[in-house]
């Protein structure tokens, strides 16, 4: 059959190799204010001054949410969760766009956005809900300016570019920001997010995390040109980032979301990164990816190079290290315990909050159901 | 004779397919390296390639879309969505087209397109991953919806549905995946047609109607109730659409009560129909009124309360008392 096995080398200026470390090797428009090897770096268009707190406020939580992380994975292996979608080395996207909000700015996440949820003051524990089976939110949206988590893929970027055409509308001065991953490129949602963004000039960035991997399917899959680059076509900015540089993304978030404010409209964000772990805790990622990828970019890991940069500048000393873990052993423990005291939702639940006003086939299922159930109780 | 899940009978049976007709494909989300999240099509891509078993983008609406495409240039697609609930981006290529095309075209255009959902609930997991969608499909009329139930059908009726020229929307009970099954993979003498449902267990004295997850369910019912003196007969209808009408409505003039079972919503599912089909066709029969037992009016629940909104033996003989209080 004549369907070329490879594509044409586009793919030479930027990752798409068969080799082990694909992705690894940094490609060459990448926004970078830290190396791997914690080196900082200027970069003529963005460039942040971050003070030394702020630094370590940085890596706090870059440390604490690896911490939810780990324990979430740990509480799903234990049975207590039934499925987790870890954030490992999506960390630096995370807080770096996370913390380039206002608390004015609105949040959609997928359903992997924990780092940005803490970043927005979500609980922790809260996030679990959905994986333990107890709810399907677990959050107030308007509480937190956070969505709740979307599971179908790249459904919540149209419902941010409307939510940011109702700030356009209301002549706030706010932004919205849709977090999203590779494989949701592909989607129509998607594409008709950015078309509907770019004709109504919406306040809102695109966040994209390029984690390289869609469940089993590599980038190659989905594109045949770097993410940030689709931006064009419709008729907006788009930029790549280290998406393990939470200094860069911060940087970088930070000002298309100041543009997105002043009128300048939308901008995309492909934050590089890489999913260190499976998909979800029921995937299996040996079945189609190889173990030296994942070495590879264990050297370019978003919390060493900040731990890096604030040891050799002297920013930070082991106590401050210390206190930063024994933080996140409290942060760990406390979450297992209140996950493991999560009441399980009642029965009749089930019939709560499906319409704002009433409803009489609800009624009559609920009151029907209420019976069956007392029919057990008195045998 | 060969000792099969049901997931493993779908596999074999695409295998067969495959290697029948060279023009069938297979494309969806993760098919290929990792043989699809439920691993039904494992092994597939190793042994066809990568041109015959496609991992395509994440996009339903351009898996179904593009299959049509190909459907019209002589392949026979085999597609995947990965979960009932993301076949929904894909509707709208699904009614809209797939369904439509072959008429429009005065039967010029065939399009041999399978639709492989892995449905239901009752596996602990997070939303839209539970969904009954059968009903969306039995309203658009130029689908084939067929359910299959066990391994020997999962076997059978993929192979069947992948033989029609027709488009099939096949769903597949994800609770069932794991259940096994010794299949005779060399006679096919066996084999029912697709559109013929079964009396999987006979009986006397009331009928329940059932396919996909709900079949199971049933026999235990029916195998609860032969304690209690009753004799439940059991119908697994296999094709939702066509129906087989004439099995069911044979069935309740026999035992003039009926239990319709499904995971979908009782209000709007497709027990409705049945239930409007046989008051039509067996009103002087009926002991009692048609009675559904199904998913509440409501979203699927999340997963801990999963239990009470699913269909389970206690429900179905509860359904069962009342059918037999009137």
């Amino acid at each position: 059959m004549a369907i070329p096995p490879k594509l044409a080398p586009t793919a030479q200026e930027w990752h798409v190799t068969a080799d082990a470390s694909r992705g690894a090797a940094a490609p060459p428009e990448l926004v970078q204010l830290l190396t791997p090897e914690g080196e900082r770096v200027e970069h003529p268009d963005y460039d942040i001054d971050l003070k030394p707190e702020e630094v370590r406020s940085l890596y706090r939580d870059l440390v604490l949410v690896r911490r939810i992380d780990l324990e979430a994975v740990a509480l799903q292996r234990q049975g207590e969760l039934g499925i987790w979608a870890s954030l490992l080395g999506q960390e630096a996207a995370q807080i770096g766009s996370g913390r380039a909000l206002t608390d004015a700015d609105m949040a959609f996440p997928t359903y992997r956005e924990h780092g940005v949820a803490w970043c927005r003051d979500v609980d922790p524990v809260k996030l679990l809900g959905l994986f333990r089976g107890v709810n399907h939110g677990g959050w107030d949206p308007r509480e937190h300016n956070f969505h709740l988590y979307t599971i179908v893929i790249g459904s919540q970027t149209l419902h941010a570019v409307g939510y940011a055409m109702g700030v356009q509308r209301d002549d706030a001065p706010s932004a919205t920001i849709a977090y999203f991953g590779d494989g949701a490129t592909s989607q129509g949602d998607v594409n008709e997010s950015f078309i509907w963004a770019s004709v109504f000039n919406a306040p809102i960035v695109f966040f994209c995390q390029n984690n390289q991997w869609a469940i089993s399917e590599p980038l190659e899959k989905q594109t045949r040109i770097p993410l940030y680059r689709r931006a064009s076509g419709f008729g907006f900015p788009g930029i790549r980032v280290d998406g393990n540089d939470v200094f860069a993304c911060l940087a970088v978030t930070r000002q298309a979301l100041k543009n997105a404010r002043e009128g300048q409209g939308p901008t995309l964000i492909e934050a590089y990164t890489y999913r260190m772990g499976a998909h979800t805790t029921t995937d299996d990622p040996t079945r189609y990816r190889v173990a030296s990828e994942l070495e590879a970019w264990k050297l370019k890991d978003p919390i060493e190079r900040v731990k890096s940069y604030l040891f050799k500048n002297e920013l930070a000393d082991q106590a401050f290290f210390d206190s930063v873990e024994a933080e996140a052993e409290q942060l760990g423990a406390d979450l297992r315990r209140r996950c493991l005291a999560m009441p399980d939702p009642a029965p009749l639940d089930i019939f709560d909050h499906v319409y704002a006003e009433p409803h009489p086939l609800i009624d009559e299922e609920r009151a029907q159901y209420a019976a069956y159930l007392e029919g057990f109780e008195q045998r | 004779m060969t000792i099969l899940s049901l997931s493993k009978a779908l596999n074999e049976g695409m295998r067969k397919a495959m290697e029948d007709d060279p023009k069938v494909l297979i494309m969806g989300e993760d098919v290929g390296k990792l043989g699809g999240v439920f691993r039904v099509t494992d092994g597939l891509q190793k042994d066809f390639g990568e041109d015959r078993v496609i991992d395509t983008p994440l996009a339903e609406s351009g898996i179904i879309g593009t299959a049509i495409g190909l459907a019209l240039r002589g392949y026979r697609p085999v597609c995947e969505i990965q979960f009932d609930g993301f076949v929904f981006p894909a509707a709208d290529q699904i009614i809209t087209q797939l369904a439509k095309m072959p008429m429009r075209s005065l039967g010029a255009i065939k399009l041999p397109v399978v639709v492989r959902i892995p449905c239901g609930g009752g596996i602990g997991a997070v939303e839209h991953h539970s969904e009954s969608p059968e009903a969306y499909f039995t309203h658009t009329a130029g689908l084939r919806v067929v359910a299959c139930s066990n391994p020997a059908d999962a076997y059978t009726m993929i192979q069947q549905a992948i033989r029609s020229d027709d488009p099939v929307i096949f769903f597949e009970p994800k609770r069932r995946y794991w259940e096994k099954a010794d299949i005779d993979t060399a006679d096919t003498g066996w084999w029912t047609p697709l559109d013929k449902g079964k009396v999987v267990r006979p009986g006397t004295d009331a009928t329940l109607v059932a396919y996909g997850p709900m079949v199971k369910t049933c026999l235990e019912a029916a195998k609860a109730a032969e304690d209690d003196g009753r004799s439940l007969e059991v119908i697994d209808l296999r094709s939702l659409n066509p129906l087989d009408t004439p099995l069911v409505m044979d069935s309740v003039r026999r035992t003039g009560r009926v239990v319709v079972v499904h995971e979908a919503p009782v209000n709007s599912g497709f027990g409705a129909e049945l239930a409007a089909r046989i008051t039509e066709q067996c009103f002087y029969h009926l002991e009692a009124p048609v009675l559904r037992v199904g998913g509440f009016s409501t979203p699927y629940p999340p997963s801990k309360l999963e239990e009470h909104y699913l269909p389970d033996l206690d429900r179905v003989l509860d359904a069962v008392d009342r059918s037999f209080g009137f």
